[in-house]
């Protein structure tokens, strides 16, 4: 495991590299959903209220 | 073009079926994607032995590689998109196009800081102004430029079209990012998988390659899904669909076909009775 932690001494280049990675591609698929949750509430509200007042 | 092909080019363009169909898509590909992506690690990392020349370092190969090939491939599907939307209107291009361009800028932010990382103990440079690198660059300015075009005019259809132009002229930098490692004289090392005559990996290097090659796609693909789903509610905000599923009419992602869903609402409708009856007013 130590072996396997340390890269061959490369770790930090390695680790560092996986770790980016992650928290990039990571963000982009939260951002996908958080985006589309906030879009989905926004553009449902609006639709009854508008429906609504139509009334 | 036969009557049926219409219909089936049609159907692909409406507003409601893509969005259901890409909701219904999504959870599907975003499990293979995760499948792939615990196997390609763990035999990247793990299973495939060290490189005799460049020791456990290339490693970064397997974030590196995918992540440069999906900036080059996620831009061209946003030019094509882009000349689509240019040529036909299709309003679904502009936002496929528009959804591509984070997720583009994404993974060409990795391969330039993975590039970076593995440059340093191999090269003993951390950056050098080559055609690779430098043409890569210009392509995350390229995504950055379109996002922010997209928001830089007050009016839309003025900024979708602004954004799809540049997204169209800055196709020629896909070209040159693919040939630079022939046409210039560089750090970069030459292409390693591509040569399929006489592939220079050995396979249990290059399996755990191919597999994350096919996560980082289906990441894309998911992730696109997502965005172009937000994309159609935004430009669909007014219509009748929107407003049928915003009162709790139909399936947001299509559980079921389109007609067994009326079918099923109408159903519903009738069994409550004078709830029908107000839900028929909000129709007027």
């Amino acid at each position: 495991m130590a072996d396997f932690l340390h890269m061959g001494g490369y770790a930090a280049y390695v680790w560092s590299s996986f770790g980016l990675t992650l928290l990039v591609l990571g963000g982009i698929v939260a951002g996908s959903m958080i985006e589309l949750r906030r879009v989905r509430a926004e553009t449902f509200r609006r639709a009854r209220t508008t429906r609504r007042s139509r009334r | 073009m036969s009557p049926s092909a219409f219909a089936w080019f049609h159907r692909f363009g409406s507003a409601p079926f893509v969005y259901r169909l890409a909701g219904r898509l999504a959870p599907w590909l975003g499990a293979a994607c995760v499948a792939a992506l615990l196997a390609g690690l763990w035999l990247g990392l793990v299973v495939a032995p060290a490189d005799y020349e460049q020791g456990e370092s290339y490693r970064i190969i397997y974030v590196h590689v995918p992540a440069a090939w999906m900036s080059m491939f996620v831009y061209t599907v946003m030019a094509v998109s882009s000349a689509v939307f240019l040529i036909w209107r299709l309003k679904l291009a502009d936002i496929i196009a528009a959804a591509s361009a984070p997720i583009g800028a994404g993974f060409t932010l990795v391969a330039l800081v993975t590039g970076s990382l593995w440059g340093k103990p191999m090269w003993g440079t951390w950056w050098v102004w080559d055609g690779r690198l430098t043409s890569e660059l210009l392509l995350l300015f390229l995504y950055l430029g379109y996002m922010a075009l997209r928001g830089a005019f007050e009016q839309p259809r003025t900024a979708e079209k602004a954004a799809a132009i540049l997204a169209v002229v800055g196709v020629v930098n896909i070209p040159v990012i693919h040939f630079s490692v022939e046409w210039w004289n560089t750090l970069h090392q030459p292409a390693t998988i591509t040569k399929l005559d006489k592939p220079s990996m050995h396979p249990s290097m290059l399996r755990p390659l191919l597999l994350m090659v096919l996560a980082f796609q289906l990441l894309f693909f998911v992730n696109l899904a997502t965005r172009v789903r937000s994309g159609i509610l935004r430009r669909e905000a007014r219509a009748a669909w929107v407003a049928e599923l915003a009162a709790g009419k139909g399936s947001d992602n299509g559980g079921g076909t389109d007609r067994a869903d009326r079918n099923g609402s109408e159903r519903a409708s009738a069994h409550v009775g004078g709830a029908a009856a107000s839900g028929a007013s909000e129709h007027g």
